[in-house]
């Protein structure tokens, strides 16, 4: 099954069409939400009632777009910073976790190796209520102790926050640590012999070899935290993220808004990962 | 020097302990001891096993524990045998540009969020969708046909959701196949069958095995899916922990079916590493 060994013409005709088929049961989906978006109806269903733009910038009643409909709006820009928040943060950890793992022998290395492998095999429901139920305790405890109520440790951003940060710092440290695995370190051993200090050395020598490692983890965390569904749900507050919103929205119904929100999703996150797959190329 | 690295390494370890400690080792252990409580009046609890066997005895807990493992174990077993052929194909078949193509085309769907493709799946598949207008325009049915909140369109929606992680591990193993060891199998006399099985399986089973372990874990977490494409009666694990928490604020309960459900993964993956002779390494790193 090899292009060398020789097939019957119906074979690699099954074959050929059942790979076909697959590519569009991809793209099937996708296709159906994007070109609902510029149905003139309230359903994004059939009829087709004609094409409109109302659905993004419709500004009355009851074709509203996605750029004039607040809640929406407020909800993106949740989205974008509890995403730049754990961008940062997971992507500073995981920089720090590549550098400990490659660079030290110690006691209980592989102990920890695995414990940090962990949070990927943790259904993501029960990292959120595990969280939920501890900062809850801590809340209890400060309250039981110094009559003070820390807002903080009630669901909310900073929960959604560090929910995400959990199990996302995972992906940034094993995405970091296989660039670093591929460091060359006489460069670093180069740098010290010319007189400059460890930590010169790596700022001036290792952190820009990893630089493009290190941007496409906070692409790749910025992404997954701006989707993630299911931690987020069990952590949010009142402030909802995107994706809280349209599970909110698609619940009541749904109109062609969400398609729109929807379509320019897939715009953004494509542009995201083709500015990814350009930048790893060079 | 040596100081000067010992203060590297207690910086540097800082902040995996505290990741590790304070966001998933104590919150888990915490779960823990909530699940193992119970409410005697206000603010007044008392330690036992309650939770465990409500759990455990309340048919309908037990039942959607049982159903949401099998059902799971189903999706991974369609998604494996759906993507291995166009694994496959990607990594043997195909050549140059349109290799790179179609495994760019397998990674499109995932950028975008899985509330989008699921939203796509119900506008294909209910009553008012695109198939059921198909069917009545082919003739094929006389009057609207509900395809949705049922098993099968839950199904769909799953195997669809995890596809790509498994492509992915399939396709990476599959390529570092040697064309010339196939060729070698068919020179020995091996048939199609017998070389899949006997060359082809073996050398993409860590592919398998990784790939099984992430779709079967995302199918168990999953809360879209079954909530927005299953029917009532297709209820989910993750569903019932949602409810005791949120709806009923019945922590103690909800933390309990929080613990079956990290042990029932724990237990499936270990027992995948097991029976394969792998290691969480190996795997996931």
């Amino acid at each position: 099954m090899i292009p060398t060994i020789p097939r019957s013409r119906a074979f690699r005709l099954i074959y050929g069409s059942y790979v076909l088929a697959f590519f569009l049961y991809l793209a099937l989906p996708l296709t159906v939400v994007a070109v609902f978006a510029f149905n003139d109806s309230q359903f994004p269903s059939l009829p087709w009632e004609g094409f409109t733009w109302n659905w993004f910038f419709g500004e009355d009643r009851p074709q509203i777009g996605v750029f004039h409909e607040r809640g929406i709006l407020r909800a993106v820009g949740t989205s974008a910073f509890v995403a730049l928040c754990v961008a940062v943060l997971s992507v500073s950890v995981g920089t720090t976790n590549a550098f400990l793992f490659n660079r030290y022998d110690f006691r209980g290395k592989g102990l920890l190796y695995v414990l940090m492998l962990l949070p990927l095999v943790i259904p993501g429901i029960v990292l959120g209520i595990s969280i939920l139920v501890f900062s809850s305790t801590l809340a209890n405890g400060i309250w039981d102790l110094a009559q003070m109520d820390i807002q903080a440790l009630r669901p909310g951003l900073l929960l959604v926050i560090l929910g995400q940060f959990s199990f996302i710092t995972t992906i940034a440290t094993l995405v970091i640590t296989a660039r670093l695995q591929k460091f060359d370190r006489t460069l670093e051993e180069a740098a010290l012999n010319l007189g400059a200090t460890r930590l010169v050395a790596v700022r001036t020598i290792t952190l820009p070899f990893l630089m493009p490692a290190m941007i496409g983890a906070v692409v790749v965390a910025f992404l997954m935290s701006f989707e993630n569904f299911n931690t987020t749900l069990m952590l949010v507050g009142s402030d909802a993220p995107l994706t809280i919103a349209m599970f909110d929205r698609l619940k009541e119904g749904s109109t062609p808004l969400l398609n729109a929100v929807s379509l320019l999703l897939m715009l953004g996150s494509s542009l995201l990962a083709l500015l990814v797959i350009l930048f790893q190329r060079r | 020097m040596r100081a000067q690295s010992r203060i590297a390494f207690i910086l540097l370890l800082t902040p995996l302990l505290l990741w590790l400690g304070l966001l998933i080792l104590i919150p888990h252990i915490d779960m823990a001891l909530i699940s193992l409580r119970e409410r005697i009046s206000f603010g007044v609890y008392e330690t036992s096993l309650l939770q465990y066997q409500k759990a455990l005895t309340e048919p309908l807990y037990l039942r959607t524990f049982w159903r949401t493992a099998v059902m799971s174990v189903l999706a991974t077993a369609i998604t494996l045998l759906i993507a291995f052929p166009v694994a496959y194909y990607i990594a043997k078949m195909a050549r140059g540009r349109l290799q790179q193509v179609l495994f760019m085309l397998c990674l499109i769907p995932f950028y975008v969020s899985e509330l989008v493709r699921t939203f796509g799946w119900m506008i294909l598949l209910r009553e008012t969708g695109l198939i059921s207008n198909l069917l009545q325009w082919a003739g094929l049915a006389d009057q609207p046909v509900e395809m949705l909140y049922n098993d099968a369109a839950m199904m769909v929606g799953l195997v669809y959701t995890s596809m790509l992680f498994m492509v992915v591990p399939l396709v990476t193993t599959l390529e570092s196949l040697d064309d010339s060891v196939v060729e070698a199998g068919y020179d020995l006399g091996g048939n199609g069958l017998s070389v899949l099985r006997e060359i082809i399986i073996p050398h993409a089973m860590p592919g398998i095995v990784s790939g099984c372990i992430v779709v079967f874990m995302l199918s168990l977490g999953n809360y879209l899916t079954p909530t927005m494409l299953g029917g009532k009666d297709s209820l989910w694990f993750t569903e019932m922990i949602y409810n005791q928490f949120i709806v009923r604020s019945n922590w103690e309960l909800g933390a309990a079916f929080g613990f079956m459900l990290l042990v029932l993964s724990s237990v499936i993956v270990w027992g995948m590493l097991r029976l394969t002779g792998r290691t969480l390494q190996e795997t996931m790193g």
